[in-house]
């Protein structure tokens, strides 16, 4: 039986104006807000009454609509410590079907990156100059994160089940053929056993069905936690999150401040897990405009969030710390990741940017950042002041 | 050009073993009913449903998931079978003297949909102003002890948001995972509302769990005056929505559409506030509410504990009795458990009241 209505066409029985969501209240980027001072949602920011009534005629091929893009934003006016997107991709053709407010909110986003604008990926990791010598008394541990999505596969807000287990089989059978010391085990959220999550959880690797109701309003809790698995290496320094936020999530990591050393593993592992889906015919979503292509706008270009966990009592205390963070283009986060509060002193620094930058670009900035933050750190220890530290704006 | 294929044409491309994919004209599917019994395996303290209808048409077209959990859900309920309703409070036997010692008060709620729009899980902004619109004008016709007021959940003072909880009127964005996950929240609070009378005996809750919810309640014992209200204030709010060619949503088979099955029928939950702290402790006092047919919840409502012996006693059954067979069950019943806690304060035994099964 043929079924030309879709719900998007019973709606369109409503004008666009009963169907255009009520933003006064929203502190976003989507929604159109006079004061722009403190705004907390992209989405918000930008979506207008006229837009929104081009938009809601459009379907990408998988079927999602704009009313799927911006749920999330809609029902998040505003968050208290980070501007939220509001917005969020269901499939690759999400960001083509949907420009006309998605450009925008990744411009406003991504410091001024044009629809013409052309995205570097570089994960050579001979590029990256230093990095593997951050003090250890300071530097606890350093961290590289990344996304990838799996070509022809719609994204974690949209996908079915059989996608995300179609996803899952891909996933843990590339990781299977892994060898060396990325030789390592998948394990299934809903097969582990009480031993294995334990451990899991010990080595700060399990990931729980999402609670912020920014991920859940766009629909990634939805089935949970069917096809979603985690997978580590042996020695427990690289590890993959499978159909969390994004189809893969990939994590290199270690104590200490040799994040050269980890930026190494994180390429040499991506690079190798990017051939094995080739081989099967699957790629990863990269364009030479956006990057890598991710289920949040704010994940776009290299997805790549590089940091460590740095004591910094001193220097958090500065009234100059935020200033200096913008300046070199990092941004601060608690212990716990986002949207949680430093502990003892301890801060997560990271790369601030995802696009318009390459992957060695952003390392470099941290691994600079961080060496003159610890030193900065250092002198304030002595009483001693910092101001001819200061650094330009990257 | 608009695209024709939705997401469920997508889904299709995988085996049958993988999805379930089936489709109907409005575009509610059946991963759209089960999503939230799906998210929610299962509650510590009620057999949910696990399922919910997107439209009125929801019930013909996945008949063969939703019929057998009707049947398991509503004792034994056949598709065959037709519900009776009865509006008529006039048919309820007493229920004036439930003892105000004992009975804190009497309430009576059910919920209607409005047809010729979707419901709660999948419908849009449009139509849920549309339906906001429709009720504000037919609330505002009502008058006489009923005439009242319609406050919008964006739209009210602090001073209002402050009355109405202090009244137990105000409802909230649901946090239950079992609604959210059905989509009931979505853009929150835009088109939600409360109206209630001037009395404050009669209130409806709009576009929350269902299009309507109408409750009509007051402290005390005089369920009779509790569902004469109930039943003459939902026919005149049935008559003006009929008026604007949108009568509520209702079968012979089903009785009045609602979005969860369980509240499929009447949709009707007559109960009381009524303090039983030595039967609520006595060993046969579950047995006794199931022969009775009734159910206990806190004073908080679903999911809640009771708080010094007070209880929230009322009908369990929906489908297959009318509206006065059930408010005539909780009178009943509530009369009989009173005087068995007064035996027990006595310290008298109660054995000999024990009803049959109902």
């Amino acid at each position: 039986m043929p079924f030309g209505n879709t719900h998007n066409n019973w709606k369109l029985k409503y004008s666009s104006e009963d169907e255009y969501p009520d933003l006064s209240k929203h502190n976003n980027h989507m929604a159109k807000f006079p004061d722009l001072s403190k705004h907390h949602n992209h989405m918000a920011k930008v979506l207008t009454k006229d837009m929104y009534a081009r938009l809601r005629k459009r379907v990408t091929p998988s079927g999602f609509t704009i009313d799927n893009v911006i749920q999330t934003g809609v029902d998040n006016p505003g968050h208290p410590f980070i501007m939220t997107v509001g917005c969020v991709a269901g499939d690759e053709e999400t960001y083509e079907v949907f420009k006309e407010l998605l450009d925008p909110v990744i411009e406003d986003r991504h410091g001024g990156y044009k629809p013409t604008d052309k995205h570097k990926t570089d994960i050579n990791s001979d590029n990256l100059q230093g990095g593997d010598d951050l003090d250890p008394a300071y530097v606890l541990s350093s961290r590289v994160r990344t996304g990838r999505s799996v070509r022809g596969f719609t994204l974690p807000p949209h996908c079915s089940r059989g996608e995300r287990r179609a996803i899952e089989k891909m996933s843990s059978e590339a990781l299977d053929s892994l060898s060396g010391d990325l030789k390592g085990k998948y394990y299934a959220l809903k097969d582990m056993t009480d031993e294995e999550q334990q451990q899991l959880i010990d080595d700060h690797f399990l990931f729980d069905k999402p609670v912020s109701p920014l991920l859940l309003a766009s629909g990634m809790g939805r089935d949970w936690p069917d096809a979603r698995g985690i997978w580590h290496n042996n020695n427990k320094t690289f590890l993959v999150w499978v159909n969390e936020e994004d189809h893969l999530r990939v994590i290199s990591m270690q104590k200490g401040g040799n994040m050269k050393e980890v930026f190494a593993r994180f390429c040499t592992g991506l690079t190798k897990i990017e051939d094995l889906f080739k081989q099967h015919g699957h790629q990863f979503m990269w364009n030479e405009h956006l990057g890598y292509v991710l289920t949040c706008p704010s994940n776009l270009g290299t997805g790549l969030r590089a940091g460590v966990h740095v004591k910094l009592p001193n220097m958090s205390k500065n009234p100059q710390f935020e200033d200096v963070l913008k300046r070199l283009r990092l941004q601060k986060r608690g212990t716990g990741g986002v949207d949680t509060a430093a502990v003892g002193g301890v801060f997560d620094i990271s790369n601030a940017d995802r696009l318009g930058f390459s992957e060695v670009e952003l390392v470099q900035m941290v691994v600079d950042g961080i060496k003159l933050l610890i030193e900065m750190e250092k002198r304030l220890e002595k009483g001693q002041a910092i101001d001819d530290l200061i650094p330009e704006q990257k | 050009a608009m695209a024709k294929n939705c997401h469920n044409d997508y889904k299709m491309k995988f085996s049958v073993d993988d999805e379930f994919p089936d489709l109907s004209l409005i575009g509610f599917t059946v991963d759209d009913v089960i999503q939230t019994g799906v998210d929610n395996p299962g509650h510590p303290f009620i057999m949910t449903v696990g399922c919910v209808a997107g439209d009125e048409e929801s019930y013909e077209v996945f008949k063969e998931l939703l019929d057998p959990i009707i049947s398991d859900r509503h004792g034994g309920y056949k598709p065959t079978d037709k519900h009776k309703t009865d509006l008529n409070f006039e048919n309820l036997k007493g229920g004036d003297d439930l003892d105000p010692n004992y009975v804190l008060s009497s309430r009576v709620r059910t919920g209607r949909s409005i047809k010729g729009f979707t419901l709660p899980p999948h419908n849009s902004r449009g139509e849920r102003r549309g339906i906001q619109n429709l009720s504000i004008e037919a609330l505002a016709s009502l008058d006489g002890e009923f005439k009242g007021k319609y406050y919008p959940l964006d739209g009210m003072t602090d001073a209002e948001q402050d009355q109405l909880i202090n009244d137990h009127f105000l409802f909230d964005k649901p946090v239950s995972p079992l609604l959210t996950c059905a989509g009931m929240a979505r853009d929150w609070p835009d088109a939600r509302g409360i109206w209630h009378n001037d009395n404050k005996t009669f209130l409806v809750w709009v576009n929350e769990e269902d299009h309507l919810r109408v409750i009509s309640m007051q402290k005390g014992g005089n369920m009779k005056e509790v569902f004469r209200r109930f039943c003459v204030g939902l026919q005149k709010i049935e008559e003006i929505f009929k008026k604007h060619n949108h009568g509520f949503m209702w079968n012979e088979h089903l009785g009045y559409i609602l979005t969860c099955p369980s509240n499929l029928g009447t949709g009707l939950r007559g109960g009381v506030h009524v303090k039983l702290p030595k039967l609520s402790t006595h060993a046969k006092f579950e047995e006794i509410l199931t022969r009775l047919r009734l159910q206990k919840r806190g004073t908080g409502g679903v999911d809640t504990a009771s708080v010094g012996g007070v209880f929230d006693i009322s009908n369990a059954d929906r489908l297959g009795s009318s509206e006065v067979d059930q408010v005539q069950l909780v009178v009943d019943g509530v009369k009989l458990m009173v005087e068995m806690e007064k035996k027990l304060e006595k310290g008298e035994a109660i054995d000999g009241m024990i009803p049959a099964q109902k």
